[in-house]
């Protein structure tokens, strides 16, 4: 069992090596990189937006040839180690594989993916300090949640004819497309998201909340409960699309940390315009694809 | 140890009498162990000068370390003669290169393309063994221990410290100290502080007690505002480093190219001025060519 993993995590790592950057990213990272003093900050903003950049930015930096002390988990702590220049010459290394398709598997669209995805982190960072306060980092919220559907994109790039079956399944039977998945394609999104950043040793509580947001009986953590409801919350206001729907059936996945009511927990959430707007503005939602 | 500087110059040789004193050759250091060990921090055009003096030592094993791999610290690898010389043993070690994944091999790889010079590695004599050094693994050659530590540069540059017999050294390469990208009113800039502060911790638990300081201290408090991000520290920064570090000498190097004698002295007598040495703070010198320490 343990070789299969090994080998299905060996050839996942080099399928994501090979995978393009979302299109908004590609384009701001040629734009920045030629100013030769352009904002540093401004840089990392647009490598953070990026679940593919941003995936590919913690490979390096994280690869056994650098011997980290401890497990590098974002993009600043990237920065501080590799150096800017490093990461902006990563960036354009990145860049210049292209960019990822708006449809590469019918049935599934890359920008709605890319805002559900960003708000999702959003939204999850936000929760820390009204639900999760001192329990867990927001910065490792916001991977976690950018990265939580990101088996979906790997799905959609390299098994898009399965992925757009599994799809097709879940909309006209009900079926959750997370079992869908596994009948389909023999492994669901969250599995292959978990073993990807298992594989980059991300620290337990992030790969636990990624491989097992669709397990409803895994112990929760406080990452893990944060992570839910934004993707619920994110589904519910319809930002973006996840591939599965949203029915207003569905309980709060976390209760006992936030109460039973979406409209209550919307509430505390406050203001979370910046969030849908520069999210929206990075998914670039309406551009031709 | 021994210590001899054969470049001390940033950027691009810069021979000229105005710098005749303090020497137009760019970065190279012979370190020589206690039982002889030859170890050559950087081959920058120093090298040559440097190589001039080990014929007489041939057949000769040198582990030559790069901390990286911008010109100025490997124009002299292709003219450094060993590597011509049958039976000799070249050593070449340094960083990974990120960018393009690849070990330090391919340093000089890219340095023998025959458009750019006109032996191939194939032809090179002497035994060539390359070595690609993980950060903060302690590792001997000889009777030293070396400790590489991942700094701040354009390109991932290596700082190392060299044990001997109770004695120490450390180079920075090219370093520029940390800064935070955010404004302090930015929500992220009390995050990034704290991961600089850690790595600034991590880097000066490796330099913490040497006897000898070499540090990047390319620019004047001055100059340095617009050149901030460049990848290179200035001679305040040196300075405050070797303080922090208990470090027992600095001598500062990386000299800028268009920098007089009179200039560099003046440079570093501004900093000292501005900068109070504690009690028994250490020594602060300029690297000059042809300098030799022994500890």
């Amino acid at each position: 069992m343990t070789t299969i993993a090994t080998e299905t995590e060996r050839k996942l790592a080099s399928a994501v090596e090979r995978m393009p950057a979302f299109p908004k990213s590609v384009q701001r990272i040629l734009e920045l990189t030629r100013d030769i003093n352009c904002a540093p900050k401004e840089l990392v903003s647009v490598i953070e937006k990026d679940p593919v950049m941003t995936v590919k930015i913690l490979q390096v930096i994280n690869s056994a040839y650098y011997n980290m002390p401890s497990r590098i988990h974002s993009v600043g702590q990237s920065v501080v180690y590799l150096g800017l220049n490093t990461v902006k010459n990563l960036a354009l290394t990145f860049a210049a594989v292209g960019m990822l398709p708006r449809f590469s598997s019918d049935g599934f669209d890359m920008q709605e993916y890319l805002l559900h995805s960003l708000t999702t982190a959003g939204i999850a960072r936000q929760f820390v300090a009204a639900y999760a306060k001192g329990e867990v980092d927001p910065g490792d919220c916001y991977i976690a949640g950018l990265l939580h559907d990101f088996g979906k994109a790997v799905f959609a790039q390299f098994m898009p004819e399965e992925f757009s079956r599994a799809l097709h399944e879940s909309s006209q039977n009900g079926t959750p497309l997370h079992i869908a998945e596994t009948e389909i394609l023999g492994a669901d999104h969250a599995f292959v998201g978990g073993l990807l950043v298992a594989k980059l040793k991300f620290p337990d509580p992030m790969v636990e909340c990624i491989r097992n947001h669709h397990s409803p009986d895994f112990p929760p953590n406080a990452m893990m409960d944060c992570v839910r409801v934004a993707n619920q919350v994110s589904r519910k206001l319809g930002l973006g699309k996840s591939g599965s729907r949203w029915t207003d059936t569905e309980p709060v996945a976390a209760p006992g940390r936030f109460g039973e009511s979406f409209d209550v927990i919307i509430e505390n959430l406050g203001d979370i315009d910046k969030i849908v707007a520069d999210a929206q503005t990075f998914a670039q939602l309406g551009a031709a694809g | 140890m021994k210590i001899r500087f054969w470049g001390v110059r940033g950027s691009i040789p810069s021979p000229s009498p105005r710098t005749v004193r303090y020497g137009g050759n760019t970065t190279c250091i012979e370190v020589r162990t206690d039982n002889n060990t030859l170890l050559v921090l950087d081959a920058g055009t120093g090298i040559f000068q440097l190589a001039q003096t080990l014929l007489r030592e041939m057949p000769l094993q040198t582990h030559v370390l790069l901390s990286h791999t911008h010109w100025d610290h490997i124009q002299g690898l292709p003219f450094f003669t060993p590597l011509f010389v049958p039976n000799n043993s070249v050593h070449l070690l340094g960083p990974h290169d990120v960018v393009t994944g690849t070990g330090v091999e391919k340093a000089l790889q890219v340095q023998l393309q025959y458009s750019y010079f006109p032996v191939r590695e194939a032809e090179m004599k002497a035994d060539i063994r390359y070595t690609t050094i993980p950060p903060e693994s302690p590792f001997a050659i000889g009777d030293a221990t070396i400790t590489a530590v991942m700094l701040n540069h354009a390109v991932v540059n290596l700082g190392y410290r060299i044990d001997c017999n109770g004695k120490s050294l450390f180079f920075t390469g090219d370093h520029e100290p940390h800064a935070n990208i955010y404004d302090p009113t930015d929500a992220e800039y009390s995050d990034y502080q704290a991961l600089i502060d850690e790595k600034q911790a991590a880097i000066l638990k490796i330099i913490q007690g040497v006897d000898v300081l070499i540090a990047d201290s390319a620019y004047t408090a001055a100059e340095y505002p617009r050149r901030k991000g460049w990848g290179h520290g200035t001679f305040d920064s040196s300075i405050q480093l070797g303080v922090r570090a208990g470090a027992k000498k600095v001598f500062c190097t990386h000299h800028e190219p268009t920098r007089s004698d009179d200039d560099l002295e003046a440079a570093l007598a501004e900093a000292l001025a501005r900068n109070n040495l504690p009690p028994g703070g250490p020594e602060i010198q300029l690297a000059r060519e042809g300098l030799e320490i022994v500890l």
